[in-house]
């Protein structure tokens, strides 16, 4: 398969050369318009009133001094809202939402920070300062689900999300070398730079909504608001065309936006609601706390005999998240006998959803450690031991895998950093005051893809546009399509404009899963090609600068056509056709080569952690790594993924936790002065190696997506640099300064 | 945020004439207007004082250091006489928050600024210091951040300054502008422990505005130095703080000051601590036993008893680096 496009991308022009961001300019000068920043005429302000309890009952709400404040429009509430429907909250439909709860839909409060009414006002200070006035009454009710942390309740088995093959119980109980350990996680907030927010529009007397949502999916947002409000799909836009990040947290709907596209029908006029800080992280998202055993079994030369990895995670009382951690494992070493279980506790907290590499971040930090606990009982190197179980196909499937690198990862990682000079032996390595800690551990992500459309034009102006309905949520997608787009054209990059993220364009993936690349890419190439012939007809046809000529005899070159004699500009054939514009359309979809591959992306972290034992001070030095993903599109931004990763693993290694009170499930650290994440200051000396092998059984641009991978497995190489310095082995994140005293 | 009367004042008498009861003095506004956000402070009226003439750094006759209240911690961290006399000052001001927020704080905001303790800062919560007699949420709660020093049954907050903590170590005195005249107040007086009285945390009648502090004459030659321990490198409130100045008589420390930060109910000066050092070795036990002492009095709470030995070790480093940094300035001295 694939043999035209293996030509068309072995030595690319465009593709996998560093690129500046084309809406780099647009983002620098405040052009680029986010969100929470956009203007309607007439618009009004939304501010959600949350529920200061976790678990009880609104008793009632007093509303007349809020309502006699200055600009105030309305407020909604349980008593004042109108007769919605769920969404079906189907992946396969497209119409999946991260709470299938309605804002409002009863007085019950299931979590902290639930809204228990929105207040509609002229300006946002006004209804900021109406929504202090509203005074809610509560029943609250003891005996609150606290957090998985802090209870022995088991949670329900999710026999759908579990694995087994062979006989990993009886390989266990007949292993040479096991062990068998407990890891624990603290919940986490994306924390992603702009808050959730929503601008909603009826237009045409009410029969078509408009919405403009920071999302990581438009279609899945129409998609779900239609099942909500009984709309054909086609009375309803979505438009996203700036996000400042999401890291999951925005790829499904969250009730705030359905509260605003009442607001703005109730009142007849635009309504916007920007969440603040403190209500994002209570009811906007978290990666769930998680609680996992793994049992290792080997022989005594190091060759692994069982894995059984069993997890739990949490959800919430109105939606059902499963955060699967042990989703990687099946496929991540060689080994005949492993299962994985997982299991979900409904706990009084803000609904947990997909974070940065869900699940899997979780399973790889417990797996990670677990075989540096391996190779410890063994007395062998980590690395060796990884070596060793190498999985050469993928044991979960049986297939071969579509290209896998590991072992260069591994080695290359480990001589860049310099890993011969570690003295394997605890607390060995000192400088000063401090000591040295080397650790590693390995990372994966799957190589996922979707279907996509996409539509390109070739104008008369000279100038190219490509659209797809997918979004560029800060991760570069606006630059890497231009460069499909001048990859087969010849094209400048700067006459080629892009248009992402509106629900009118053809239909495009969400951008998660680190699959926007390998699935956008494929229909943009397909669309560019279908644009191709349609201007090489003009060409080729009566009055053509190649008239008479073949049509397969042309060549897209420099933004033309050429038969390798002369060339034409794209601009002077549809000048000379009397066009304004020729116009593609493509689509692109996975195919038979899922069920002949496997695909997955894998990568090795290497950590030098410095810890100041006299002062309980552990800070990351300097972190190297390589990771395979397959061909980089775009290499600046794909290496700012990775590096963006590996803080954010350090955040979850040493200092992120959201602080649930285990009295009443409260969350009490909502802001960003409290939940501790890393500063510039905390940010260590970042080495990171993209290899370079096109994997072109994936897609024709050899690219796997890089979103993810980075994060995965930096918690574990820390916490094992950490066992290399001090002898105490962490596994319970996020390691603290208490927790340093304690070993001490 | 509720609604609220705003002025300004344009000079210190009236300023400190005019105030209503719930009125509220506004310099850079880095805690005062987060937590009137928050819905936590909701003050009547907000007086911007911005305009006073009080932004002067000064040498008295009697070799103290007069700071104006509206001198930013910006600028008294990199003011070359604090640097070069009292670099404790000028350690402890760079540790604290982040350089947006360094360059609106104030002095005088500083010694004003609200505790970090999560259930002050939530008005759902109980908190006998935001509203007095409704409890103590962080007592039983959630209280890794809170004191270890100073609690009581009524409230265990932590004073959250770095500034402050210098300041107790170095010695200084309040000049406070009030409807009746002007008075002077000790620093270490200034701050009140929590007792069953938490929401007065300070010696300022309605009306009074500080519009100086004066550091004592610095001592000399002496090492200083700051140590400020927490989880992360940068922005974030200490779990435990040093403030460390000493000077040496051979081998033997003669004065020395201490003071700690992110475990006491208020800037914490240690002066039995003090009393231990002074005429022994500068030697690491004679630094232990110190902190022993100065932690003697410590009361763990469910999430914060780490603290005490993280005291302990910022209290030992703080005396050590401030011993290496005297002897240096010793040996200059002798080598000029």
């Amino acid at each position: 398969m694939n043999d035209l496009t293996q030509s068309a991308f072995n030595k690319p022009r465009v593709v996998g050369q560093r690129t500046p961001r084309i809406d780099g300019e647009f983002k620098l000068t405040g052009r680029a318009g986010y969100t929470g920043e956009l203007l309607a005429e007439g618009m009004l302000y939304g501010y959600p009133v949350p529920a200061t309890i976790a678990n009880g009952v609104l008793e009632s709400l007093e509303l007349d001094d809020a309502l006699a404040m200055p600009g105030v429009v309305d407020i909604l509430h349980h008593g004042h809202f109108e007769h919605l429907h769920r969404s079906p909250n189907s992946m396969a439909h497209g119409d999946m939402v991260s709470e299938v709860r309605l804002p409002f839909e009863d007085e019950r409060i299931y979590y902290h920070g639930q809204y228990v009414a929105l207040v509609v006002a002229e300006t946002f200070e006004q209804a900021r300062a109406a929504a202090y006035r509203v005074i809610a009454r509560y029943k609250e009710e003891d005996g609150a689900a606290i957090g998985l942390l802090h209870t022995d309740a088991q949670g329900e088995l999710q026999e759908s999300a579990g694995t087994s093959r062979g006989d990993p119980e009886a390989a266990f109980g007949g292993a040479e070398v096991k062990i068998d350990s407990t890891y624990q996680i603290a919940a986490e907030s994306h924390l992603q730079m702009e808050m959730h927010a929503t601008l909603a529009e009826w237009r045409d007397d009410g029969k078509r909504l408009v919405v403009h949502e920071s999302t990581q999916g438009v279609f899945f947002q129409r998609n779900a608001m239609a099942r909500i409000f009984g709309l054909a799909q086609e009375n309803l836009e979505v438009i996203s065309h700036y996000i400042g990040s999401g890291f999951g947290n925005k790829l499904f709907m969250w009730p705030h936006a359905v509260a605003t596209a009442v607001a703005a029908r109730m009142a007849g006029r635009p309504v916007k609601v920007v969440l603040p800080r403190q209500q994002d992280m209570t009811g906007g998202g978290n990666r769930p706390a998680s609680r996992q055993r793994v049992r290792l079994g080997a022989d005594r030369s190091g060759k692994l005999t069982s894995v059984i990895h069993d997890s739990t995670t949490e959800t919430s009382l109105v939606h059902q998240y499963v955060d699967a951690c042990g989703s990687a494992t099946p496929s991540f070493y060689a080994c005949d006998n492993v299962s994985t279980s997982q299991r979900v506790l409904e706990v009084n907290h803000g609904t947990p959803c997909p974070m940065r590499a869900p699940g899997e971040v979780s399973g790889i930090f417990a797996l990670e450690t677990a075989m540096d606990e391996l190779a410890v009982e063994l007395g062998m190197d980590p690395v060796e031991l990884r070596q060793k179980n190498n999985a050469e196909q993928d044991p979960a499937s049986g297939l071969p895998w579509s290209s896998k690198h590991l072992d260069e990862c591994l080695t290359s990682a480990a001589r860049r950093f310099g890993w011969d000079k570690r003295n394997p032996a605890v607390g060995s390595m000192r400088d000063g005051d401090e000591i040295v800690g080397y650790g590693m551990a390995s990372c994966t992500w799957s190589a996922g893809r979707q279907p996509c459309e996409a539509r390109v034009e070739l104008r008369a102006d000279g100038s190219l546009f490509a659209a797809c309905g997918t979004q560029d949520i800060g991760t570069g997608t606006y630059t890497i399509v231009a460069q499909a787009v001048a990859e087969l054209t010849g094209a400048d990059l700067s006459r080629i404009e892009v248009k992402l993220g509106e629900t009118s364009l053809p239909a495009g993936p969400l951008s998660g899963g680190s699959m926007a690349t390998a699935t956008v890419l494929p229909a943009v190439a397909a669309a560019v090609r279908d644009a191709l012939d349609a201007i090489k007809e003009v060409a080729t046809g009566s009055g053509g600068a190649f008239e008479g000529s073949d049509a397969d005899s042309l060549e897209a070159e420099q933004g033309g056509l050429t038969d390798g004699k002369r060339r034409v500009s794209f601009e002077e054939i549809l000048e000379t056709g009397k066009l304004s514009s020729v116009n593609g359309k493509g689509s692109a979809a996975p195919g038979d080569e899922r069920s002949e591959y496997s695909f997955r992306s894998f990568g090795a972290h290497f950590v030098e952690i410095r810890i100041d034992p006299d002062i309980s001070r552990v800070r990351v030095a300097r972190v190297v790594s390589t990771i395979d993903i397959g061909r980089a599109i775009n290499p600046p931004t794909a290496r700012n993924q990775v590096e963006g990763g590996i803080v954010m693993g350090l955040g979850m290694g040493l200092l992120e936790k959201l602080d649930y009170d285990p009295r009443d499930a409260r969350l009490i650290n909502a802001n960003v002065a409290d939940y501790i994440v890393p500063t510039h200051a905390d940010a260590p000396d970042i080495d990171v190696e993209l290899l370079d092998y096109p994997d072109f059984k994936h897609n024709e641009f050899g690219g796997r997506g890089v979103g993810e991978i980075g994060l995965t497995g930096v918690a574990p190489a820390i916490a094992n640099a950490i066992y290399h310095a001090t002898g105490k082995r962490y596994r319970d994140l996020p390691i603290t300064i208490e927790a340093l005293l304690a070993a001490s | 945020m509720r609604t609220f009367a705003f002025s300004r004042a344009d000079d210190v008498a009236q300023a400190a004439h005019q105030t209503a009861p719930e009125a509220a003095f506004v310099a850079g506004g880095t805690t005062l207007l987060d937590l009137v956000k928050l819905d936590v402070m909701r003050p009547s009226e907000l007086i911007d004082i911005n305009r006073l003439p009080l932004k002067n750094v000064e040498w008295l006759d009697d070799g103290r250091l007069k700071i104006g209240a509206l001198v930013t911690n910006t600028d008294l961290a990199h003011h070359p006489d604090v640097q070069q006399h009292y670099p404790v000052l000028s350690q402890a001001l760079l540790a604290g928050a982040s350089t947006q927020l360094r360059n609106m704080a104030t002095t005088a905001g500083n010694v004003m600024q609200r505790t970090r303790c999560p259930y002050y800062r939530d008005p759902a919560a109980a908190c006998n210091r935001r509203e007095p007699g409704s409890g103590c949420d962080a007592r039983h709660g959630l209280n890794r951040l809170n004191a270890v020093l100073g609690g009581s049954d009524a409230c265990v907050a932590v004073h959250p300054s770095d500034m402050c903590v210098a300041m107790a170590a170095i010695g200084a005195t309040l000049t406070l502008q009030g409807p009746e005249g002007e008075r002077e107040v000790a620093f270490q007086d200034f701050h009140r422990l929590p007792g069953d009285t938490p929401h007065i945390e300070h010696d300022l009648a309605d009306g009074e505005l500080i519009t100086a502090i004066t550091l004592d004459a610095p001592l000399v030659p002496a090492g200083s130095y700051y140590l400020k321990l927490r989880d992360r490198a940068s922005y974030e409130f200490a779990l435990a703080s040093t403030a460390a100045q000493l000077s040496l008589d051979g081998e033997m420390i003669g004065e020395a000051r201490v003071a700690l930060g992110g475990v006491g109910t208020k800037p914490w000066r240690c002066p039995e601590a003090e009393a231990a050092l002074v005429g022994q070795p500068a030697e690491m036990a004679t630094f232990e036993r110190a902190a022993d002492i100065a932690l003697r009095d410590a009361v763990p709470l469910e999430h914060n008893a780490f603290k005490i030995p993280l005291a302990r070790q910022s209290i030992i480093r703080a005396l050590r680096e401030a011993t290496r940094l005297a002897r240096q300035s010793g040996e200059q001295e002798g080598q000029a």
